[in-house]
């Protein structure tokens, strides 16, 4: 056991219990969709096999030629913020159309 | 007789709003009827419209170029309109045009009808906006696969199929380039019509500003993934 990397790594985990509850109670209430929340149970999953066993990591790193297992890491979460930033861009402009939506309503109810 | 409606979306428009419908009633056949989308102006547009004799819509907050439209056309569909003309509030537009893009919908020649700025008035249209006029289109082209000669005209006519069919989903300038996805979506047949420019110190103000050009190509995209 290595004592530096243990309290980080427990850290670490208990985050991810709270994200995995967060993610199951949104879906639960129906705040996400099954889809976006198996989506989510996914990343974390990857997260945690990447703190239990990062070794893994460096194996995968050597693999896709990139050298250390963090920069793997490194370059899939701006792969993931660019994705996420996008839908989040995406949701946004639903919302707007939602705003619109009503504002014909009362629009076309005024008399 | 088939029953016109003009739709013009105008926002903060007062100065010029009463003038624009004046002159676009003089020109229309007996029966047609000018709608104005006041959309969430902060001065007196709605005021100025009703009293030149416009029929007065008002969004009680500012949505857009694409919310004002949609909202005209929803108006447009709930009654027994048989064809409709959108026309900018700035006066950049020739009224005489109008019967000149509803020509092709009154033959029965085409669903929906752009009139084209590009053809008779390109010296006129300044640089600048030529040049975001060339990448709009070509953005039109790439992203829904039409061809236009003028991707941002304001003054289109659609029949009643059109008017039934076509559903909007972005709410400012990007509207322009959204009519294009829905002709192809509805298989609408589209012509183009050349019409006059008249391009004013006033209307350059209001009209799209060249720095949204990216923002507008943005939103495009996303409207693609809605």
């Amino acid at each position: 056991m290595n004592f530096i990397t243990f309290p980080l790594q427990l850290i670490a985990i208990v985050f991810l219990i709270f994200a995995f509850s967060r993610a199951w109670l949104r879906a639960k209430e129906g705040s996400i969709g099954w889809g976006m929340f198996l989506f989510w149970i996914f990343i974390w999953i990857l997260v945690l096999v990447a703190v239990v066993k990062p070794e893994l990591t460096t194996q995968l790193a050597k693999r896709l030629g990139i050298g250390r297992g963090v920069d793997v890491a490194v370059y899939i979460s701006i792969v993931m913020l660019f994705y996420l930033n996008f839908r989040s861009n995406v949701m946004i402009e639903n919302l707007r159309h939602e705003i619109t939506r009503l504002t014909r309503i009362i629009a076309l109810g005024q008399k | 007789m088939r029953k016109l409606l003009v739709i013009i979306p105008a926002f903060n428009e007062a100065k010029v709003i009463g003038k624009t419908v004046a002159e676009v009633m003089t020109v229309l056949p007996k029966g047609t009827s000018v709608l104005v989308v006041n959309d969430g102006s902060n001065d007196l547009t709605g005021f100025e419209a009703k009293k030149a004799g416009a029929i007065v819509i008002n969004h009680p907050i500012n949505r857009g170029l694409g919310g004002a439209l949609g909202t005209g056309l929803y108006w447009a569909k709930e009654r027994d309109i048989d064809y409709v003309v959108t026309f900018d509030a700035d006066g950049q537009h020739d009224p005489e045009d109008i019967l000149k893009v509803s020509e092709p919908i009154i033959s029965g020649n085409a669903d929906v009808v752009i009139g084209t700025r590009t053809k008779l008035g390109w010296g006129e249209i300044p640089w600048d906006r030529k040049i975001v006029l060339t990448l709009s289109n070509w953005l039109t082209w790439w992203l829904f696969g039409i061809k236009t000669t003028d991707s941002t005209s304001g003054l289109r006519a659609f029949n009643r199929k059109a008017i039934e069919k076509i559903q909007i989903k972005t709410d400012q300038m990007e509207v322009s380039n959204e009519f294009f996805y829905e002709i192809k979506r509805c298989k609408l047949r589209l012509k183009e019509v050349p019409i006059k420019v008249m391009y004013t110190a006033y209307s350059r103000s209001k009209g799209q500003k060249n720095s949204n050009a990216f923002s507008v190509g943005v939103k495009l995209l996303l409207r693609l993934f809605r």
